[in-house]
């Protein structure tokens, strides 16, 4: 088996390898549900109906959505400009611990809600800057590869998380349970439906969406950093500052990560523990594969990845199939998504 | 004789464009074959399929009568077919030894028999005349001493039929000569081979017999000693191309200077103590063998590199560093590698022409592109230059290789620069283009810029430039005008031997009070 690059991939190819993608994960997913012993049919029919078949499901669903459209955008960002930013984890902890730390300045609480609001976005977002400023500072000083020290800053965050709310933040009044001082009232995000958990965040991360769509294609910067990750030295051939684009690239990817933990603490939790992300970071990665690294796409793709989640949730509990399965198509359906880049790219020959 | 190798009917597509089209092509033992054809008319395609690189759309290989399976590199080395690539493939931080023994021992064997092939490997040196010591780093050597590495390392695999891509084209005049001899002397012993080239010169004196590719076809082929040039050059281009002449130059005042420029360049080609000056009006050509510097140079003057030490001047005022100062500073840039530095392959046409320009308020506002006015500019660069088969907003990718070039002259020309750096504008452009290339060079300086021309191509820097520099080693060689310049001399002065050159360039000083 040989494989050729084709010379035009054609549009519709394009198009419709996402969904040949998720219809390949789906099916193999079927079959380890019917490995498991249960009716696939049944199975994916409870999947959609924990999901979207009633008001209940259908916020925990967007509320699952939220933070995975502002990881993914963290994602997406960066990748395309051939920033492997794998931090997304570490940045989203660190933006929500900024959180929390914030609620403890003086006056906060006293402060009007959209101000104090605004600022502990504005300081998770921060936060999860900062903590990929190191790596990509670390890249552009000594070369060294971002994949491994992004990754790895996961686990130093996350340890970092767990020192301060056993330590500095800890919640007097939390029965000895590590997490941190809840957030003031006023810095809650408001609630969209009532009697659910639906919060004001889900509209961030819209707008995030389409501010970054916005960024990349109408902007200086955006074609910079498209021109950088493509090809590199032709970018620096036509002037295009590599090294500050890449910080820009850097802060933008952070910053939506922080901003994704500061709202998770904001909207849902209300405090910090360490497992409030559901490997939120992570999966960001895949959503960003899963829509080919375009901002609007993260949208459908972070509610694909809910979908599965809160789906298989109830599914599992009616059916006895492990919820793993969610990882599982979620993951699975990152490898068929990578399969199905490479095949709009080239064919197969004999 | 005996036939070793027959191509019958070879075909292959690559999307629209036919690259061979039924190619047949046959070899005898002992025999030298030219095969001759511009870039683009599917020589190197051909060789990749017979080497089993691509896998032909229909049409068989045969080595001595046995069909070669298709796209199988391993069977055609096995069947004694070797190949030496126009880009080396060597290890260079390996010893001459360990790349010829590459692949030549199973991977789970635990000992490496190295004196063995280190005899075997001498009495191949001994046997063809190709001396090169064993045990030298690869990254020491010399190019044309990789080149006989490449070939060594295809004779070590008892190669009988030897495929050379361009042999020349890194090598001086002496080291292709003796390149030559040594492949003359090769099939006297019985090997067969077969080498590509678009010098007609070469084939006229290397080879026995002569295969003219265009557009993917065999359009003729001869015995070398029945055909002459003209009929070769007839044959390969089609028809009758006529490369566009240079009036006289009238040069204005000195617009770039460069004194005592000194830069480290990769891979070794650094600039040491580099002056020149480049006039309103005239062309001063840069020749070399390539990897002597002129690439750095092209970057320094194109604001990529920044010189370590020494000046750069534009109309008496310094240069300041990086890209936007070099354009803002009115010098237009036409890169050496148009696919790797010129475009972005996957952007638009119209990203592609503003993007050198982008913080230029024509083409930005407060950091928002102006897409009207970018794709306007696009639009008109494609239809005054011509670029065929582009689209505003479709991806320069697409474009063939003369068409990327006319949109790289297009948007550089556009902004009426008064100095224009060309490296290497016609490589790899097939002679229609490059006739186009030199008449928008001609134009330039006719309107008053100063053209900096580095090329590798000695004629079309006989027919461009009004001066003619060498730059061997990073340094810059006396400059001789260009009425003085015949391949013998010019081929001294690549070689580092500049003798001839300064008499000739204090005698041209003394005449006309100039540089």
């Amino acid at each position: 088996m040989r494989f050729e690059r084709r010379e035009r991939p054609s549009a519709a190819l394009t198009l419709l390898a996402p969904l040949g993608a998720i219809g390949a994960a789906l099916a193999l997913a079927g079959a380890l549900i019917a490995t498991a012993g249960a009716n696939v049919a049944e199975a994916f029919g409870l999947i959609l109906q924990g999901a979207l078949g009633s008001r209940l499901g259908i916020t925990e669903t967007l509320t699952r959505a939220t933070p995975l459209i502002l990881t993914g955008l963290a994602a997406a960002v960066a990748f395309r400009a051939r920033l492997w930013n794998i931090g997304g984890e570490g940045q989203f902890y660190m933006g929500a611990l900024a959180v929390s730390a914030f609620g403890l300045v003086p006056g906060l609480a006293a402060a009007p809600a959209p101000v104090a609001v605004l600022a502990c976005l504005v300081a998770g977002a921060l936060a999860g800057m900062a903590l990929l400023l190191v790596p990509v500072t670390l890249k552009l000083r000594f070369g060294t590869d971002e994949v491994v020290t992004t990754l790895l800053l996961n686990f130093v965050a996350i340890l970092f998380v767990s020192m301060m709310i056993e330590g500095a933040l800890r919640d007097p009044l939390a029965f000895g349970w590590p997490q941190s001082v809840p957030v003031p009232d006023v810095a809650l995000l408001p609630q969209l439906v009532e009697r659910s958990r639906l919060h004001a965040g889900l509209l961030i991360a819209l707008a995030m969406a389409v501010a970054v769509w916005w960024l990349q294609e109408r902007t200086v910067f955006g074609m910079r950093a498209r021109a950088a990750g493509l090809n590199a030295r032709a970018a620096a051939f036509a002037g295009v500052p590599l090294g500050r684009t890449l910080v820009l690239v850097g802060c933008l990817s952070g910053g939506l990560a922080g901003l994704a933990g500061a709202i998770e603490v904001m909207g849902v939790k209300g405090y910090v523990t360490t497992d409030l992300s559901p490997n939120y970071g992570y999966s960001g990665i895949v959503i960003a594969m899963l829509a080919a690294l375009h901002p609007i796409g993260v949208i459908g793709a972070a509610l694909f990845s809910a979908v599965i989640f809160v789906g298989a949730d109830s599914m599992s509990r009616a059916l006895g199939v492990p919820s793993y399965i969610a990882d599982v198509t979620v993951a699975l359906s990152l490898l068929t998504m990578l399969v199905a880049l490479f095949l709009v790219q080239f064919r197969v020959r004999r | 004789m005996t036939r070793v190798l027959e191509l019958s009917g070879i075909t292959k597509r690559f999307g629209a464009t036919l690259a061979n089209d039924a190619v047949s092509l046959h070899l005898e033992r002992g025999e030298i074959v030219a095969l001759l054809g511009e870039n683009g008319a599917g020589k190197t395609t051909l060789m990749s399929i017979l080497f089993g690189h691509y896998t032909a759309d229909a049409g068989t290989v045969r080595v001595e009568g046995e069909v070669l399976p298709p796209g199988h590199p391993r069977a055609a080395i096995r069947a004694g077919v070797g190949m030496v690539h126009q880009h080396f493939a060597l290890a260079a931080n390996l010893t001459v030894l360990d790349n010829v023994m590459t692949g030549t021992e199973p991977l789970w064997r635990l000992r490496s028999d190295r004196s063995g092939a280190r005899a075997r490997l001498a009495a191949l040196a001994e046997r063809f005349g190709l001396r090169v010591d064993p045990d030298a780093r690869v990254s020491d050597l010399s190019v044309g001493e990789r080149q006989r590495v490449e070939i060594l390392k295809a004779l070590y695999n008892d190669a009988s039929i030897l495929i050379l891509d361009e042999p020349t084209a890194v090598l001086t005049t002496q080291e292709a000569e003796r390149l030559f001899a040594t492949l003359r002397d090769m099939a006297a012993k019985g090997l067969s081979l077969i080498f590509i080239s678009h010098k007609l010169h070469e084939v006229m004196s290397a080879s026995d017999r002569v295969v003219v590719l265009r557009g993917g076809r065999v359009v003729a082929e001869r015995a070398t000693r029945e055909t002459s040039r003209e009929e070769l050059a007839e044959l390969m281009v089609g028809r009758a191309v006529d490369r566009p002449v240079r009036p006289p130059a009238t040069p204005g005042p000195v617009l770039l200077q460069a004194r005592d420029v000194a830069v480290a360049g990769k891979g070794g080609a650094s600039l040491k103590g580099v002056d020149f000056a480049l006039r309103a009006g005239e062309t001063l050509g840069i020749i070399g063998v390539s990897g002597n510097g002129q690439t750095t140079l092209a970057e320094v003057v194109s604001g990529v590199l920044a010189p370590a030490a020494g000046t750069l001047t534009v109309r008496g005022a310094p240069l300041a560093s990086g890209v936007r100062a070099a354009i803002a500073a009115g010098i237009g840039r036409i890169p050496e590698d148009r696919h790797a530095e010129g475009v972005l392959g996957d952007m638009t046409t119209w990203e592609n022409v503003v993007l050198e320009r982008i913080w230029s308020p024509e083409f930005s506002r407060r950091g928002v592109v102006r897409r009207g006015a970018a794709r306007a500019a696009a639009a008109r660069i494609l239809g005054d230059y011509d670029v065929r088969g582009a689209q505003v907003d479709g991806r320069v990718r697409l474009l063939s290789g003369g068409n990327m070039q006319k949109l790289i002259l297009g948007r550089v020309l556009e902004a009426a620069p008064d100095i224009l750096v060309a490296a290497q504008p016609s490589r790899g452009l097939d002679e229609g283009a490059i006739a186009g290339v030199h008449r928008r060079l001609i134009e330039a300086r006719a309107r008053g810029a100063g053209v900096l021309l580095i090329s590798e191509d000695l004629d079309e820097v006989i027919a461009l430039a009004d001066r003619i520099r060498a730059i061997v080693g990073g340094r810059l060689s006396p400059a001789i005008p260009a009425e003085r310049a015949d391949a013998r001399l010019l081929g001294l002065m690549m070689a580092g031997d500049w003798r001839a050159a300064e008499g000739i360039a204090a005698g041209a000083e003394g005449e006309a009070h100039a540089l």
